[in-house]
């Protein structure tokens, strides 16, 4: 079931980047296909390791649409910084605690983190991540507590 | 041209604009800032604001293709890698010990001391 899933989202995958439909090239890609589902397999023995992704899909989809608002906000501060000719800059490095259960979570919430220009995550540590910013303001903390909030609602609650 | 096809035009050309305007800013806050630290952010605008603005507007440009089905396979890509590579470098630099200037009147949080757990099957030879 999970080989022919994998087939499926493989050759789908090739035909969108491929291009091209004459029979010798869709028999190309067909044969590709089947050597990397081969060779799928054949790790699968070595390492059967599962990478599970626990997300509401919908809830993560809202998410996304709303980081791209924060990151439009972020880039106007930032952009604002470097042309102004005083350039206010204001290092900070602070610490900021996480509450996702899940490793993809807190991957979700330290990317998002990056990803706003003006904040960077530069360690992890437990229960916490390093945070640098380049123009901090107290209002830093409770906006990244806010990010904290809705990636911790993306999560599915752990299935037993 | 029909008037439906000179909005796209000007639509598409309004997000590669704007987009390039914040590649640009980017360079210019990588030659204005002054430290390793400071670089980073502003290499993150080139980073995610050009990045996005400039692929929508090819993506309005090629219309309903597999161009654009491409285009966004590789933003996606773009929008996870971007911010694991940054990471890496800024945790690169904190491990070798480069420590960010504080601004005035405050002090950063020190990293955790790295401690080796005393029952590591590897170095307990």
């Amino acid at each position: 079931m999970r080989i022919i899933g994998a087939i499926i989202v493989f050759l789908g995958l090739w035909l969108l980047l491929s291009g091209v439909y004459k029979p010798i090239t869709i028999s190309l890609g067909v044969i590709s296909t089947l050597a990397v589902i081969f060779i799928i397999n054949r790790m699968d023995s070595i390492d059967g390791d599962r990478v599970e992704i626990r997300l509401k899909p919908l809830a993560f989809l809202w998410y996304n649409v709303w980081l791209l608002g924060e990151i439009a906000k972020a880039n106007w501060i930032v952009t604002k910084i470097i042309l102004s000719p005083s350039m206010p800059i204001k290092q900070h490095m602070f610490s900021v605690p996480y509450t996702q259960k899940t490793d993809l979570g807190q991957v979700i919430f330290a990317n998002s983190i990056t990803l706003t220009p003006g904040t960077v995550t530069i360690e992890t540590e437990p229960g916490h991540f390093l945070i640098h910013a380049v123009a901090y303001t107290t209002d830093d903390k409770t906006a990244l507590a806010d990010m904290d909030r809705r990636v911790t609602a993306c999560e599915k609650a752990k299935s037993a | 041209m029909s008037i439906l096809a000179t909005i796209v035009e000007v639509i598409s050309w309004a997000f590669m604009l704007s987009g390039s305007f914040f590649v640009i800013i980017g360079a210019v806050g990588t030659l204005r800032f002054p430290d390793f630290w400071a670089r980073l952010h502003a290499i993150s605008i080139t980073d995610s604001a050009g990045v996005i603005l400039l692929f929508t507007g090819m993506s309005i440009q090629a219309g309903f293709t597999l161009i654009t089905v491409k285009l966004i396979i590789i933003g996606v890509f773009l929008f996870i890698t971007g911010p694991t590579a940054t990471h890496a470098i800024a945790n690169a630099a904190l491990v070798s010990g480069l420590r960010p200037k504080e601004a005035k009147g405050f002090t950063g949080v020190e990293p955790e001391p790295l401690t080796k757990p005393d029952a590591d099957p590897a170095s307990s030879e």
